[in-house]
């Protein structure tokens, strides 16, 4: 029996050893999830890039990405499609994150930026500018932004209480979700139909007309907080362990906890900013994610792939389902997100837990 | 016939001396006093101002007058806010004490979600108009949605922390269906987006008249259940010791509250808190005793979404806020007050 296990784990975490004496653990199955979700992240997004109203086949939108193309493909690839998958790429990436950093923290699985409020609140900001101003596309990011960093200090500051727990995070995040959706209803109910039409659907979250404008803040915030937070990995591992034996470890639980919450809120906000709030990809992603890998931990670079490739994914769904840019892609996760607790309740049935 | 059931529970054994009863007896007509005081309030007060002449002519001597008609669909909104009130209220305090959660609120357990996304099922695909008819399907999609919450929070081992999570998770699914629902169809989005607010603005008589049966069977079984729940909250052993029904109990208890908050729902739209609130407050001064706590719960509960109701046609004159965005701007600090408290989290 013990042999067995042994042999087991030796085959699932392998050490790498350099020359130099430096030693990594590699998680087999782990790294081996990883480069899956990353080739299929990709083949969907070159199939995405062929799926609209003027079909590419993918050899052609290979063609054309390397620089090959003919000049009306090029324009349809180039300027209008890969901007759009990109910025597919980079909010899902930023979902699963956040929605990996909450889960963690908060300690529960459905313990995630959508259901704690920081979605809500964004939406908030998103509305205001719409009902409120008519602004344009970048106003109403950037009013969403601004609101979803606000809300996120508030449900920090409203649990604070000598520390943050997960249990008064995730209720004073619920309490606030409750007030804010209220909030925004009301926003609904003043503006015209036009401008409660383009609310509801920003509302739901949506990757049509997306541009380059969108793609490089967005860049430029994973490239800054997605190496900050991986280099918190092993933190959060151990204060997944419970506060005390991680002080014990040596780790500073709440400068590490709220260096990693602020990180959670920034992304949450910048990829609703950019893509409106889309519902249940940060709740789903790093879920998937951890059953896919099995191994414990927050499993923070599977969930960045996972939540890549399932919005990329859910898009080109919705896309094939219903025409090209007929629903937003939020409506396809939703309908995923209840399928999720759906199967969630499933499984913790049989497992004894209810 | 759930009041002659024999066993007693303890606050039978161990009497309240009666100097406390009598004060909570007395305190109970204060607050019925309390109730006449805000429902006239809200007859009397509006975005369109009236005197009290014009007032008093419209309550007893109707002769169809301008003044006369706006006090008349005062009188209705007046009695809507009171039923839907004392249903919310009841609602709440009736599935706190079978979840043994201080947190149940019908509108976090997600309950009144469920109900409005069968409601405007039931308008947008079937074609239902009438309230009597969509009610069913309010009733419906409140208990489908207790049942998934209750499963997905985690049935008996349900700390208040899961059961919130699992109602707002599923909340979010419905209200994402809902949103689906409104950008498919723009005459849904055109009226449904002030209906699923909570609202009690477009109340008629016949509103009333079609709830008033649902809501008069739901207060009689909930109030009829106030021993049972007194002895299960003792502890399901003790409570079985003392020869109550709990399985009865519970389904009595979950059928109850399903019916109060579909049929509120049905007629106003979905109303966060007030089930929260009420329960808590009254709490803090009847102390735990369920036969206390219903028909308090009954009658202040009115006296809180009337009063926000009347607070949300003075603050946004000449337009109106809508009472469920009253009540959850009111809620919310209540909520995190409790959250914050630290007695709630060892619950």
């Amino acid at each position: 029996m013990k042999t067995q296990v042994m042999s087991k784990s030796a085959v699932r975490n392998r050490a790498v050893r350099t020359p130099g004496g430096l030693s990594v653990r590699l998680d087999v199955r782990a790294f081996t999830v990883v480069v899956l979700l990353l080739v299929a992240a990709l083949t969907a997004s070159v199939v995405l890039i062929g799926t609209g109203d003027f079909p590419i086949p993918a050899a052609d939108v290979l063609r054309t990405l390397a620089g090959n193309g003919d000049a009306g493909q090029e324009f349809i690839v180039n300027e209008l499609r890969l901007p759009r998958v990109l910025v597919g790429l980079l909010v899902g990436a930023s979902l699963g994150l956040g929605g990996a950093l909450f889960q963690s923290i908060s300690r529960n699985p459905l313990g995630s930026p959508d259901v704690l409020g920081l979605s809500q609140g964004a939406t908030a900001g998103a509305l205001v500018v719409i009902v409120l101003f008519s602004g344009s596309a970048d106003q109403v990011a950037l009013g969403a932004l601004v609101a979803g960093l606000v809300t996120g200090l508030a449900i920090y500051l409203l649990a604070w209480k000598r520390g943050v727990h997960g249990y008064r995070l995730v209720l004073v995040g619920i309490g606030v979700s409750a007030v804010v959706t209220a909030v925004n209803g009301y926003l609904i109910t003043k503006a015209d139909l036009v401008d409660a039409g383009r609310a509801v659907v920003w509302m739901t979250g949506s990757l049509n007309g997306r541009d380059w404008t969108q793609v490089w803040p967005l860049l430029i915030m994973c490239a800054i907080l997605v190496p900050l937070v991986l280099g918190n990995a092993r933190a959060l591992r151990m204060i997944e362990m419970g506060d005390d034996v991680s002080y014990a470890l040596g780790v500073r639980v709440e400068r590490v906890r709220m260096l990693l919450l602020v990180s959670a809120v920034l992304l949450t906000a910048g990829a609703t900013a950019a893509a409106g709030p889309v519902s249940f990809v940060a709740l789903t992603a790093p879920q998937l994610a951890r059953r896919l890998t099995r191994s414990p931990g927050p499993n923070l670079v599977p969930s960045i792939c996972m939540g890549a490739t399932l919005l990329i994914v859910a898009d080109w769904a919705s896309q094939r389902a219903f025409g090209a840019d007929q629903l937003p892609v939020g409506v396809v996760t939703g309908v995923l997100g209840g399928v999720y607790l759906l199967w969630l309740l499933v499984t913790e049935r049989k497992a004894g837990r209810i | 016939m759930l009041v002659d059931s024999p066993p007693e529970p303890s606050a039978e054994t161990a009497p309240a001396p009666p100097n406390r009863r009598a004060i909570r007896a007395v305190g109970l007509v204060v607050s019925l006093a309390i109730l006449v005081l805000v429902a006239l309030a809200s007859i009397a007060i509006g975005a369109k101002e009236l005197s009290l002449e014009q007032v008093w002519h419209g309550l007893f001597d109707d002769t169809g007058t301008y003044g006369d008609v706006v006090v008349g669909e005062r009188i209705s909104r007046t009695l809507l806010g009171l039923l839907a009130g004392a249903a919310l209220g009841l609602a709440g305090a009736v599935l706190q004490a079978l979840t043994r959660n201080p947190l149940a609120d019908p509108g976090l357990l997600g309950i009144n979600a469920g109900a409005s996304a069968a409601v405007v099922t039931a308008i947008t695909y079937f074609g239902v108009t009438s309230l009597t008819g969509y009610v069913w399907f309010g009733f419906v999609g409140a208990a489908a949605v207790g049942a998934l919450v209750w499963f997905l929070g985690g049935s008996r081992g349900a700390t208040p922390v899961r059961l919130a999570l699992a109602g707002t998770a599923i909340s979010a699914a419905l209200y994402g269906y809902l949103q689906a629902v409104m950008i498919m169809d723009h005459a849904a989005l055109s009226k449904m987006r002030f209906w699923t607010v909570g609202s009690l603005a477009s109340a008629t008589d016949e509103t009333i008249v079609q709830v008033l049966p649902f809501l008069a069977v739901g207060t009689v079984v909930a109030l009829l259940l106030a021993r049972p729940l007194n002895a299960m909250a003792m502890g399901d052993d003790t409570a079985r010791a003392l020869g109550a029904n709990l399985n009865r109990t519970r389904a009595l208890s979950m059928a109850a509250a399903t019916v109060l908050c579909g049929a509120a729902t049905a007629a106003c739209g979905p109303i966060v808190f007030v089930g929260l609130m009420v329960p808590h407050v009254v709490r803090s001064f009847t102390g735990p005793d369920m036969r206390w706590i219903l028909p308090y719960a009954t009658v202040l509960s009115p006296v809180l979404l009337l009063g926000a109701d009347v607070v949300g046609r003075i603050v946004a004159r000449p337009a109106e806020l809508q009472v469920g965005i009253v009540t959850a701007i009111l809620g919310g600090p209540v909520f995190i007050f409790l959250v914050r408290r630290r007695r709630t989290a060892q619950l």
